[in-house]
């Protein structure tokens, strides 16, 4: 399974980013290989108007069949994750990226 | 004539003036007051009367034609306000963000987005006596005033050409819909209030102003209630000072209540005839 | 770290105020940060020193090179918001009707156009009159806020608090629905919304309190100025209820914040009485449900 995280940083004690759209980085952890690569989402900073469709973009491209966050996409990025079959868990956003991982394999995260 | 009620930000009694004023000169003669403010419109509120007809406005954006598009993209591309966002199978559109620039649908090779109106609003009106009033409503979650607004001012060319004063409720700030909602007015009213952040407002709106060559003057609300920095500014600035509304407890209240203010408090009436005067000799 | 945002809706509520004496309570354990941009005010109550200024871009403006224009007019004919203006020799662009939707350089047959970056305003980190760092912005003519210059401020906040390990943020939240409110809502922890009795009050809330839903943050209320109307504050009341929003407090209206302002301090400092207790309360609270 494939599992990704938004976070403020790209290593694993890198703190969580509540905000999906504006998210600095998205972790992607791969659990068959125990793999952790991060996409640099920080370029979204530039965007006026419009960084959840973008950023929910990006997200769709690495094909996760997790998502982990804190408030949840908001309605139009929410439309574009939507597309796919992502399970998205929230309450996230102020933990670290393994603190988040690990809340949500026991279960402790509220799935939307 | 167009008379524009605007000021620096919300909560200084624009819209008490607007209506009050509204009101006053529809004693005498027809009168429509436009309440432009479209994300929070409040003039209907405190003229106690239901706008009953109406109608929804649109905005043009892309609809998608899924037999025709051939996947390349470019949609997603030009567009500046990522309101497009191309799928491997399917293209998204978000219609809040779309500014109707058409360039997708305009640039696109198969001709797979037809532009199409969705609604964004609602425009209401009514008329009672000499006084006619019109509002307009941004749906929640729309977020682009400036095309309803001049969607409203055009109905207001079309269907009250005749009348010969227009009072326009701005919306507060300094950003595109308020430089829309003034851009065809004669004379623009700052309403403020004595304070320091009156002052430091008003300091803006009256940039504003002057950027856009417009000609105005202030109205102070609740004066007496803070200090004389605003007066001591327009004085400094050659501003004219168009009157001064008077901070009295039983005036917010009777605001509060929605009641029209000049009807009770002759004070209220005097100075609203001093702004008349004021811009009819400012203005010619 | 919490983020606690106060919005209001509409302008006029108090809110700059209420979050100026919010932030005198909390002291040194906190980062400010003005998204209320438009009408930026709390920095006449707090007096930041503006120590540290940036420019800010926002969005995009469209510029004709004129030694390259040959005046074909495409561009004009392209623009949707009449922001070409045409020219015996070159047309020109009014950059303030230019939406920046980057249409006409597409189109022209010279590339005589730029899109280029829309100096909007700059953005400042300073110190303020409590010790505490504020964060806020200043927008110029025409300019419109958003929701990066929000999430910028924002950010600034937050990297700031974490470095000097402060648990709370408190942030002046935009007016009106649109972008920017949703930008100042995205992330945070607990939501205080300000209301007056007022006929137009109750309307405001409701339709803010709709944003404020659909991200399912807690949120609580302050009625401001409740004994202007004591009807509608009764129904403000019975509608936080029904909805299940902390009633954090009512206020008075009292012109004591008008000589605060005039003073160029906040409420708590002006005033020693039964208001300033009161608030000291309501900040205890939004600290606890927060």
């Amino acid at each position: 399974m494939k599992i990704a995280l938004t976070a403020q940083g790209p290593h694993w004690d890198s703190a969580m980013d509540p905000r999906f759209g504006r998210t600095p980085y998205i972790l992607i952890y791969d659990e068959d290989t125990d793999e952790l690569t991060a996409i640099d989402n920080r370029a979204v900073d530039n965007e006026a108007h419009g960084a959840g469709p973008l950023t929910a973009r990006k997200l769709l491209d690495a094909a996760p069949q997790v998502l982990i966050t804190g408030n949840g996409p908001g309605g139009n990025a929410a439309a574009v994750v939507a597309t796919a079959e992502i399970a998205i868990y929230v309450g996230a956003g102020n933990m670290t990226a393994k603190e988040a991982y690990a809340a949500y394999k026991d279960g402790k995260l509220e799935k939307m | 004539m167009k008379i524009a009620i605007a000021s620096g930000k919300g909560g200084t009694g624009k819209t008490t003036v607007a209506v009050n004023l509204a009101s006053y000169l529809a004693e005498t003669r027809p009168v429509v007051l436009v309440d432009l403010d479209v994300e929070e419109p409040n003039s209907g509120l405190f003229l106690g009367a239901e706008a009953t007809d109406g109608r929804d406005t649109f905005k043009m954006i892309p609809a998608w034609e899924s037999t025709t598009c051939s996947h390349c993209g470019q949609c997603q591309e030009v567009c500046n306000f990522h309101a497009i966002i191309a799928l491997p199978d399917q293209v998204m559109i978000f219609p809040e963000l779309c500014h109707s620039c058409y360039a997708c649908s305009e640039l696109c090779p198969t001709s797979s987005l037809p532009m199409q109106p969705v609604k964004m609003g609602r425009m209401s009106w009514l008329s009672a006596g000499n006084l006619s009033f019109v509002e307009s409503r941004l749906d929640i979650g729309q977020e682009q005033a400036v095309p309803l607004i001049k969607q409203t001012l055009a109905f207001v060319d079309e269907r009250h050409a005749a009348v010969p004063i227009r009072i326009y409720d701005c919306p507060p700030g300094t950003s595109c819909p308020v430089i829309e909602a003034t851009r065809e007015a004669d004379f623009v009213v700052l309403v403020t209030e004595p304070t320091p952040f009156g002052l430091n407002d008003l300091k803006l709106a009256v940039e504003t102003m002057r950027h856009l060559d417009k000609k105005f003057g202030v109205v102070v609300n609740r004066q007496g209630l803070g200090d004389d920095r605003v007066e001591a500014y327009c004085a400094a600035e050659g501003i004219p000072l168009l009157a001064r509304i008077p901070n009295d407890r039983r005036i917010a209240e009777s605001y509060a209540r929605g009641q029209r203010i000049y009807e009770h408090f002759p004070v209220v009436r005097r100075q609203l005839a001093a702004i008349m005067d004021a811009i009819k000799e400012a203005a010619s | 770290m919490k983020e606690i945002v106060v919005i209001s809706g509409k302008g006029g509520t108090g809110k700059t105020s209420l979050t100026a004496a919010l932030s005198w309570l909390a002291g040194a354990d906190i980062v400010v940060a003005d998204c209320d941009v438009d009408a930026a005010d709390m920095h006449l109550l707090l007096q930041p020193d503006f120590a540290r200024a940036e420019d800010f871009h926002g969005g995009q403006v469209a510029l004709i090179d004129q030694d390259v224009c040959t005046a074909c007019g495409a561009c004009a004919e392209v623009c949707r918001f009449d922001a070409i203006t045409p020219g015996n020799d070159f047309y020109a662009v009014d950059p303030i009707s230019c939406e920046g939707c980057g249409y006409c350089p597409r189109v022209c047959p010279t590339e005589a156009i730029v899109m280029e970056d829309r100096l909007s305003g700059q953005w400042f980190v300073s110190r303020i009159r409590t010790g505490a760092t504020m964060v806020h912005a200043r927008l110029g003519i025409g300019a419109e806020n958003s929701g990066k210059l929000v999430a910028k401020v924002k950010n600034e906040a937050k990297r700031i608090a974490a470095e000097q390990g402060k648990e709370f943020i408190l942030v002046d939240g935009s007016p009106g629905v649109g972008c920017p409110v949703v930008s100042s809502l995205s992330g945070a922890d607990f939501v205080v919304l300000v209301t007056e009795p007022t006929v137009s009050g109750l309307h405001d809330l409701q339709r803010v309190h709709e944003l404020v839903a659909r991200f399912r943050i807690r949120c609580g209320c302050i009625i401001n100025k409740a004994d202007l109307n004591l009807e509608v504050t009764a129904a403000i009341g019975e509608f936080l209820t029904a909805n299940n929003i902390v009633a954090l407090t009512e206020l008075p209206y009292d012109e004591a914040f008008t000589r605060a302002m005039v003073a160029g301090r906040t409420i708590v400092e002006e005033n020693d009485g039964p208001l300033a207790l009161q608030l000291k309360d309501c900040w205890e609270k939004i600290k606890q449900t927060a």
